[in-house]
């Protein structure tokens, strides 16, 4: 069956950009306000979704060749890592450090190891929410 | 206020019952759904509703809310998602493998 | 701070991530699994050993010290435990090796059992209980997944059942964490133990006690076991073996933890109810396995009584009865594991699962009924076997605390248990060959690895039960006093 989705494809090839962004705000919002790795990651991944939505998982495959277990598995590891690294440095289990550092052009900034913990929480939310939707819709 | 949550929280237990005895698998899902927004209303409503500052030393002089009980919400949010999101794939699988969607069908024995 | 505490939980979750990477060479997730699985026993006593020097041990995450934070305790009762739940394992994953297929193999099975093992060990460790309730989400999930795993059609239909019923169960355990935190205000187990204390345990305080006895009695299949006998049939032979050795015993666990550490003070009413429950157990789960056709329904009930018999010691809660317990607990994660594989193997060898229908195994393959043998003895409780300890000490706590009605019901469920696992010996072992030399199937070497390690396991900690006597006093003494358990949490200084 063939659908007219034009008005479709077009807005959402614009409103992914707003997602993608907000998403990413959120992501790095969660530090000090409310947002974090969490819902960045449900926003990102339901970005994703809404490309697979609209135009056919090959078509998205082609621009996104992952495979969204592996994602979700990737993060799980850099939201563990940073959790046992902690080891390494004889401080207890899932102590975070922060510090300040000055980088060229962007000035003195507040870098943490939370950011790490909470990109591993924000990829494996992607992952898991993009791999059920697509168990539920790759069969007929 | 606390006495309209705890109203509220039977509401939702009521309809998250009445829900789960149904005989279709996708209305038992909804109450299962239904069910745990119901327990974390419950756990914030428990932890004190009020309205207060962070707490953090220095920064809130009088009165600060309970961070505890929403940190609590937050980890039983994401169980519950991941739960309920494992069980719509099963029910799915399910349905496609056995054909129906009703309970009342799906009892048998388990060495067919 | 001892981060040596978290490995158990921590190191099978990283591996089961990076076998995820690994999903199509089989080979290396065998041996990676298994080496997992090896380190964490290795873990495991090492942390015995320095629980004895030291004392209880506990590691605050991140730094927050209790009741603030989040920690993990290592105290000789949770980590005899784990140790048990590793070897458990390890040698599950030698039977699975040879018989479960790459077909499971490659759907991320080994990553499943781990994170299984990562929810159990974390269960048996943490020191706050709403971790408890996150840990054995974990545990569920992994469970629910291995259930379902292979997507036959009766398999889809019990895992849906059983996800459901767990769902509730979650769904109370969260109702009384919010009840504990409304009325204490705290989740630090040593914590709650201590206000507990403090303030009298007043009625209120034991209805949410009974709220966490129905979610645990839910996990444990204590009396609320209408859910396991249908879940426990339906996966492969070493799901079902992993799930009757660890699922209800972390169950057990908690039920250990609530009622002796953080609510002890109303025996009359929580012990007295688990002292009925714990009979009427026993009781159902002898009619369902002296009622049972199939070999599998008649294996699931005896875990069923299993269960029933441990909680008899929490009833009567004397100090010997704990260490009968422990002693018991441990024996039951091996034996019935090595029960089910057997079962297991013998409705693969014979692809009969109604008892009456085989007959004459043992001439096939007599090492395999002799060691159905000794798990037999071991579960009806004969000298030197493993099961004569504990049952021992239950009997004589039974007998010092006057509670006989509890003390026939245990010992009359052994011969039960004998019966109707000696209807299968004759039935099944004896007899007429059914199975002619030419389409005997062979047992595969791995599993037979995997029985005798296991036979190996039960006659070394019958004969051996003074080797390890130190630490399981230990434990029992941790139990029945838990201003030991509190002291060390609350109010040692690193």
């Amino acid at each position: 069956m063939k659908v007219n989705d034009v008005i479709l494809k077009t807005v959402v090839r614009m409103v992914v950009f707003i997602v993608l962004t907000f998403g990413m705000y959120l992501f790095f919002a969660g530090h000090n306000a409310p947002g974090g790795g969490f819902i960045g990651g449900l926003v990102l991944g339901s970005a994703i979704v809404l490309l697979y939505l609209t135009y056919d998982i090959e078509t998205v495959h082609k621009g996104m060749p992952f495979d969204f277990k592996k994602v979700a598995a990737l993060g799980v590891l850099l939201a563990t890592g940073t959790a046992i690294g902690s080891l390494f440095f004889d401080a207890p289990f899932l102590t975070q450090t922060d510090g300040y550092f000055t980088i060229p052009i962007l000035g003195e900034k507040h870098l943490s190891t939370v950011v790490l913990f909470e990109a591993g929480v924000a990829l494996t939310v992607i992952g898991t929410l993009v791999t059920i939707i697509l168990s539920i819709s790759e069969d007929e | 206020m606390e006495s309209l949550m705890i109203i509220l929280v039977g509401i939702l237990v009521a309809i998250a019952t009445y829900l789960i005895l149904s005989r279709s698998v996708f209305r038992v899902i909804m109450g299962t759904a239904i069910l745990s927004h119901a327990v974390h209303l419950l756990l914030l409503t428990v932890g004190g509703l009020k309205k207060g500052d962070v707490p953090i030393i220095g920064q809130a002089d009088e009165a600060f809310t309970d961070a505890l009980p929403q940190a609590l919400i937050l980890t039983a949010i994401v169980i519950s998602f991941a739960v309920t999101a494992f069980l719509l794939v099963l029910a799915y699988r399910m349905y496609l493998t056995n054909g129906t969607d009703d309970f009342s069908q799906l009892g048998g024995k388990s060495d067919e | 701070m001892n981060n040596i505490i978290v490995l158990p939980m921590i190191v099978p979750i990283i591996t089961a991530i990076f076998l995820v990477f690994l999903r199509d060479s089989i080979k290396l997730q065998r041996i990676i699994s298994l080496i997992t699985m090896v380190f964490v026993a290795v873990v495991s006593i090492v942390l015995l050993q320095l629980i004895q020097t030291e004392g209880i041990l506990r590691l605050d995450f991140s730094g927050w010290a209790p009741p603030f934070g989040i920690l993990f305790v290592a105290d000789s009762f949770a980590v005899l435990l784990v140790l048990t739940a590793s070897i458990v394992t390890a040698i599950c994953l030698i039977y699975a090796f040879s018989t479960i297929g790459p077909r499971h193999e490659r759907m991320f099975f080994y990553p499943f059992v781990l994170l299984l093992v990562a929810g159990v060990n974390g269960s048996f460790l943490t020191g706050d209980i709403f971790n408890l309730f996150v840990c054995f989400e974990v545990m569920l999930l992994a469970s629910f997944a291995l259930i379902a795993l292979g997507g036959e059609k009766f398999q889809l239909r019990e895992a849906l059942k059983y996800v459901l019923i767990n769902i509730v169960a979650s769904w109370m355990f969260l109702l009384a964490l919010a009840y504990l935190y409304g009325t204490l205000k705290t989740l630090n187990m040593a914590h709650i133990s201590q206000r507990v204390a403090e303030v009298g345990q007043e009625p209120i305080l034991t209805l949410v006690s009974l709220v966490f006895l129905i979610v645990f009695a839910l996990k444990a299949g204590l009396l609320l076991f209408f859910w396991l006998p249908g879940s426990y049939s339906v996966p492969p032979t070493v799901v079902q073996a992993l799930f009757a050795a660890l699922l209800t015993k972390v169950g057990i666990y908690a039920l250990f933890r609530t009622f002796t550490l953080m609510f002890p003070f109303d025996p009359e009413v929580t012990h007295t109810l688990i002292g009925i429950m714990a009979g009427l157990t026993i009781i159902a789960g002898c009619m369902g396995a002296l009622s049972g056709h199939d070999v599998r329904t008649i294996a699931t009930y005896n875990v069923v009584i299993g269960v029933g018999f441990i909680l008899l010691a929490l009833a009567i809660g004397t100090e010997e009865a704990m260490a009968g317990a422990v002693y018991y607990l441990i024996h039951d994660m091996i034996a019935k594991a090595l029960l089910f594989l057997i079962i297991g193997t013998m409705v693969f060898l014979t692809g009969e699962i109604v008892v009456k229908n085989m007959s004459g195994l043992i001439r096939n393959y007599p090492l395999f009924g002799w060691l159905y043998f000794i798990v037999m003895c071991a579960l009806v409780g004969i000298p030197p076997l493993s099961g004569f300890i504990g049952k021992v000490l239950i009997g004589q706590g039974a007998v010092e605390t006057g509670s006989y009605v509890l003390l026939a019901l245990g010992f009359g469920s052994s011969v039960i248990v004998l019966y109707s696992l000696l209807r299968i010996f004759l039935a099944s072992f004896f007899g007429e060959t059914s199975i002619s030399e030419d389409d005997k199937k062979p047992i595969p070497r791995g599993a037979m690895v995997s029985f005798m390690l296991f036979a190996l396991c039960i006659v070394g900690l019958g004969v051996g039960a003074e080797g390890i006597a130190v630490y399981v006093n230990d434990a029992a003494y941790t139990l029945v006093n838990p201003s030991v358990y509190v002291d060390a949490i609350l109010n040692a200084n690193e």
